[in-house]
């Protein structure tokens, strides 16, 4: 146990500081990655309720796609491709022809927001579809237009019937975290590894790890709990 | 694009299916029957039992399944006690310690969808199998299991499909699955966006007939509700029309 204790120790001795380094760089990714997937995922649910067939197609084309395959081959994809397309586009729009690299925390951000916009996407297309027709019918008789329509009758609505939809896209996306270790970001897992691998302990560490992420999702599960609470604050319960 | 590397790399990603099936199918098979048990005993009424299912679950569903892995496959050959023993031969494996982790995965989400069948089990049903007298494993067999299962069923698919998915992390202790293998090639021929269609497709495909024979069973158990769900989605996509 005292061997325990030094291992995980604050300072240059221990890998303490660093595990809570690694535990941080982890929430500032899935915030990153989960704010993004919404962003993704509104547009996305705007494309499959949308009256244009293409639009339709790519919105179902995405989800499909995204929610078929593995979150790795997605993250391979953008770790390996992800320079290369951006400078085609920094060539195509701007004509720069230099060399771009991003940032593990880039790519990273991006694959993740990838994912978890294709489960936005479902959870907010199910919120909006949930908005009863005859308060959207009520508005236009109000004389209404699309923006105030939007603003005053949708969003506050789709809001509290997707929240906890969307409460599991973030512990999914906090989980998905873990997977950008393996292209280099030095998040909780990958604190873990580099420790493992110079004190020869993996068991330590990779239970430390997983005590973070779970002091993570269970913190993070109390946010959008209150959250909840807080939106159905107005509705009245049988 | 370079269309030449289809015809090369697709027979090497399809290499990996098999190990990408087994690991899928090992571990559902071991995980169902682990998720089975948990479900009872998180139904039993017995309160330490109850919480200690409750912990399991709430522990494997809360950290990621690379933690979960590493653990079991990193994690215990930390210690000697582990290395001297019986269990070495097994926790050596990269094969095995990724059945396990998926198995327990597999086990705490799965129970929770089972959980959730055998709750919707009508008490009345079960009073009365107690009124003709039928013991609990009886009733279990006879009443509560068989309309859980159907219940479940739906869920049960999205897990199967989740696990599909799942296998790709094998790959991280040296495992060579679909996603492995693509991520080998791609390393040699800088061509992640062929790779990623030719795997793509790969667990697309897999998915798909996997979601098929899902519905086949599902329509298969509940006869009598066959036709429901295609009168839902009619009225799903027209309401997505308009």
């Amino acid at each position: 146990m005292a061997e325990w204790v030094d291992l995980l120790a604050w300072g240059d001795a221990g890998w303490g500081d660093e595990m809570i380094r690694g535990a941080f760089w982890t929430l500032l990714l899935a915030t990153v990655a989960f704010t993004l997937g919404v962003a993704i995922g509104s547009v996305g649910a705007a494309a499959k309720l949308s009256y244009l067939l293409p639009a339709r197609w790519l919105g179902q084309g995405y989800t499909t796609v995204i929610r078929g395959v593995p979150d790795l081959l997605v993250i391979y994809l953008l770790f390996f491709g992800g320079n290369q397309a951006v400078m085609a586009i920094a060539r195509g729009l701007f004509g720069y022809d230099g060399y771009i690299e991003l940032n593990a925390f880039t790519i990273g951000a991006i694959a993740l927001a990838t994912v978890s916009g294709a489960y936005s996407t479902e959870v907010i297309r199910g919120a909006v579809l949930a908005v009863p027709r005859g308060q959207i019918e009520a508005a236009r008789a109000c004389g209404m237009s699309g923006w105030l329509l939007f603003r005053r009758i949708m969003v506050p609505q789709v809001a509290r019937y997707a929240l906890p939809g969307l409460g599991n896209v973030w512990q999914l996306t906090l989980k998905d975290t873990s997977l950008i270790s393996i292209v280099g970001l030095v998040e909780i897992m990958r604190s873990a590894g580099v420790a493992s691998g110079s004190t020869q302990k993996p068991f330590i560490f990779y239970l430390s790890a997983a005590v973070l992420y779970l002091a993570l999702t269970a913190g993070s599960n109390r946010v959008f709990g209150l959250a909840e609470l807080w939106a159905n604050r107005g509705v009245r319960r049988a | 694009m370079r269309f030449e590397l289809f015809a090369e790399y697709f027979p090497d990603l399809l290499s990996g299916v098999p190990m990408m099936l087994q690991l899928a199918g090992l571990s559902l098979l071991l995980g169902f029957f682990l998720a089975v048990l948990l479900a009872v005993l998180r139904t039993s009424g017995i309160r330490p039992l109850e919480l200690s299912v409750r912990g399991y679950v709430y522990v494997f569903r809360g950290t990621p399944l690379l933690v979960q892995i590493f653990l079991i496959y990193y994690g215990t050959g930390q210690f000697e006690v582990i290395r001297d023993s019986f269990l070495w031969p097994v926790l050596r494996e990269a094969y095995w310690c990724a059945i396990i982790a998926l198995t327990l995965n597999t086990g705490a989400y799965t129970s929770e969808i089972i959980r959730g069948g055998i709750e919707a089990v009508p008490w009345g049903q079960v009073e009365a199998a107690k009124a003709c007298g039928m013991n609990a494993l009886l009733r279990f067999r006879r009443v509560v299991f068989p309309q859980a299962i159907r219940q479940a069923l739906p869920g049960y698919g999205n897990e199967i499909i989740l696990m599909i998915k799942s296998t790709s992390l094998a790959s991280t202790i040296t495992l060579l699955e679909v996603t492995g293998i693509a991520r080998k090639i791609i390393s040699q021929t800088y061509a992640p966006l062929e790779l990623f269609i030719m795997a793509g497709a790969i667990y697309l495909t897999i998915v798909f007939t996997v979601t098929r024979i899902v519905d086949w069973i599902e329509n298969r158990l509940s006869p009598e509700l066959a036709g429901r769900h295609r009168v839902e989605d009619a009225e799903k996509d027209l309401a997505s029309v308009h």
